[in-house]
């Protein structure tokens, strides 16, 4: 069997990260979230471990809502979410996350398709993933021009849930949620901390020395290139071409 | 047939100058069929409410010059890319742009279901989103002794909803399935009218399995008959997204010359439909 591609090892990496959770939910214009979390089911169930159920936005035949589109958020704020993906246009150091575009607002002379659900979800889904493919100074910047949802709040304020770790291209970062800082966590093959530095407009803690994200296991590579995959195609058909073999 | 059964133009007369008009994402079921005859016709300043997020509807809106104000969590193609005549009018400033996130309009329109002045929602404390909306307090929670702040946000109200579905019935109902949101809307708005794929005899009262999937007739104003009337977007049960056609609009309109002639051909096609 090849090697996983940069995408396949992307979709490997998130899936580890959703060890443990049951019920996730998926957003708009995510298909290596959406595989992760298919994989991830999918692993479960060949090791006999609990049903992991997936809600895809968009999709129809991965959503297990019947109350239209608030009924994510409503399960959300009753914790029955376990975990959730977000991205950005702008990610900080604080884990700021921005979906809307560049200063000056209203009048972004860049503008992103908007907020969507993460003003609210970032602040009661236990497990955020950030997930950002485009690992530059033009995405991780020192301070987001809009806040779409803010990475950490103050004490007083009611958040059960938040950023857990953010996932690159490049690299990935646990979040420390008492610190408010990213720590680098793992360097996917091919990629090293100065190439990480260099592309990183912000400060983050560091071991002396960082590991490796591990790749797939032959079995894991071959639940992905299959089932997954073709799971993946009714929600995803472009991205499906796209990393298909062959 | 009800006396509810309406032409498009009919429906499009309805929207009027100034009208807040409230829209579905694109897989609830968008109303394109209805478009080429308010693109005709006069209206403008439209206010839209984009239930929760926009595509192709309000961008072909806000393309052609009839958007005076958009509220709205997100706007995208989806897999077609951004929303072209959105980003122009936003940068621009030509379009007033109110972000919200999803369940801030969730929120609103159940506000408005209730009657009552307001509800809340957790999050948003600390971000842009709310800073930005004057109209959204926040306020101590009432209910506790320890200091526990949180969002309220007024009801939406808009003057018309206007939807595609995919059946209703000879008294005036119609089926929503599990898309609630589309109840929503409905029970939120002044007016509310509706395209369907269908009309069928009979009532979808007369069993369980379709009434529990049914906007009931008195939250319906007007329907009117429109075969594959959310292309170029599916619907769902029923037909696929057309890929291809969010594409080409995608590509023509990232000028607003392009969009012109986009405009101009899907006019040209819809006086035929």
């Amino acid at each position: 069997m090849t090697p996983a591609s940069p995408k396949e090892h992307l979709i490997c990496t998130i899936a580890d990260l959703l060890v443990g959770c049951r019920t996730i939910a998926v957003g708009a214009a995510s298909p290596i979230p959406a595989a992760a979390a298919m994989l991830h089911r999918a692993r479960e169930r060949m090791a006999g471990g609990p049903r992991v159920r997936i809600s895809i936005l968009g999709s129809v035949q991965h959503n297990f809502f019947t109350n239209g589109s608030a009924e994510l958020f409503d399960s959300a704020a009753q914790g029955r979410i376990d975990a959730f993906f977000l991205g950005g246009g702008q990610i900080d150091g604080q884990a700021n996350i921005n979906l809307v575009g560049t200063e000056p607002y209203p009048e972004t002379p860049v503008r992103w398709p908007g907020s969507f659900g993460s003003s609210f979800l970032y602040f009661v889904v236990p497990k955020v993933i950030l997930f950002r493919e485009d690992h530059s100074r033009r995405v991780l910047v020192d301070k987001v021009d809009f806040i779409s949802a803010p990475g950490v709040s103050d004490p007083g304020t009611y958040r059960p849930g938040g950023p857990h770790a953010l996932v690159t291209g490049k690299a990935l970062f646990d979040f420390d949620r008492d610190a408010g800082r990213f720590q680098l966590a793992g360097l996917h093959p091919g990629h090293d901390l100065q190439s990480v530095i260099d592309n990183t407009g912000f400060e983050f803690a560091k071991a002396v020395r960082t590991p490796n994200t591990p790749p797939p296991d032959a079995d894991t590579l071959e639940l992905l290139r299959g089932e997954v995959l073709e799971t993946l195609t009714e929600t995803y058909p472009k991205f499906v071409d796209q990393i298909q073999p062959g | 047939m009800s006396d509810a059964l309406m032409t498009l133009s009919e429906i499009a007369a309805k929207i009027e100058s100034g009208t807040k008009l409230a829209l579905p994402v694109d897989y609830a079921g968008v109303s394109m069929a209805v478009m080429p005859h308010i693109l005709a016709g006069t209206a403008r300043d439209l206010d839209l409410v984009c239930v929760p997020t926009g595509g192709l509807q309000p961008d072909i809106l806000i393309g052609a010059g009839k958007v005076r104000s958009v509220e709205t969590s997100a706007m995208t193609l989806g897999e077609a890319g951004g929303a072209p005549c959105f980003r122009r009018a936003v940068s621009e400033g030509s379009t007033h742009i109110r972000d919200a996130t999803c369940p801030a309009i969730h929120a609103g329109l159940m506000a408005a279901q209730k009657g009552v002045p307001f509800m809340a929602i957790r999050g948003l404390i600390g971000s842009d989103v709310l800073r930005h909306r004057v109209d959204w307090k926040v306020i101590q929670n009432p209910m506790s002794d320890k200091a526990d702040e949180i969002v309220i946000v007024p009801p939406i109200l808009p003057d018309v909803a206007l939807f595609h579905a995919a059946v209703a019935d000879s008294e005036g109902n119609v089926l929503i399935g599990r898309r609630r949101e589309l109840a929503s809307m409905a029970f939120a708005a002044k007016r509310t009218f509706i395209t369907v794929e269908r009309v069928i005899e009979g009532s979808l009262f007369e069993t369980e399995e379709s009434a529990a999937g049914t906007l009931p007739a008195i939250y319906v104003n007007g329907i009117a008959l429109a075969p594959k009337g959310a292309w170029p977007y599916g619907l769902s049960g029923e037909y696929e997204t057309d890929s291809d056609a969010l594409l080409s609009y995608a590509k023509a309109a990232r000028t607003q010359e392009g969009f012109d002639d986009w405009l101009n051909t899907y006019l040209s096609e819809g006086a035929r439909s």
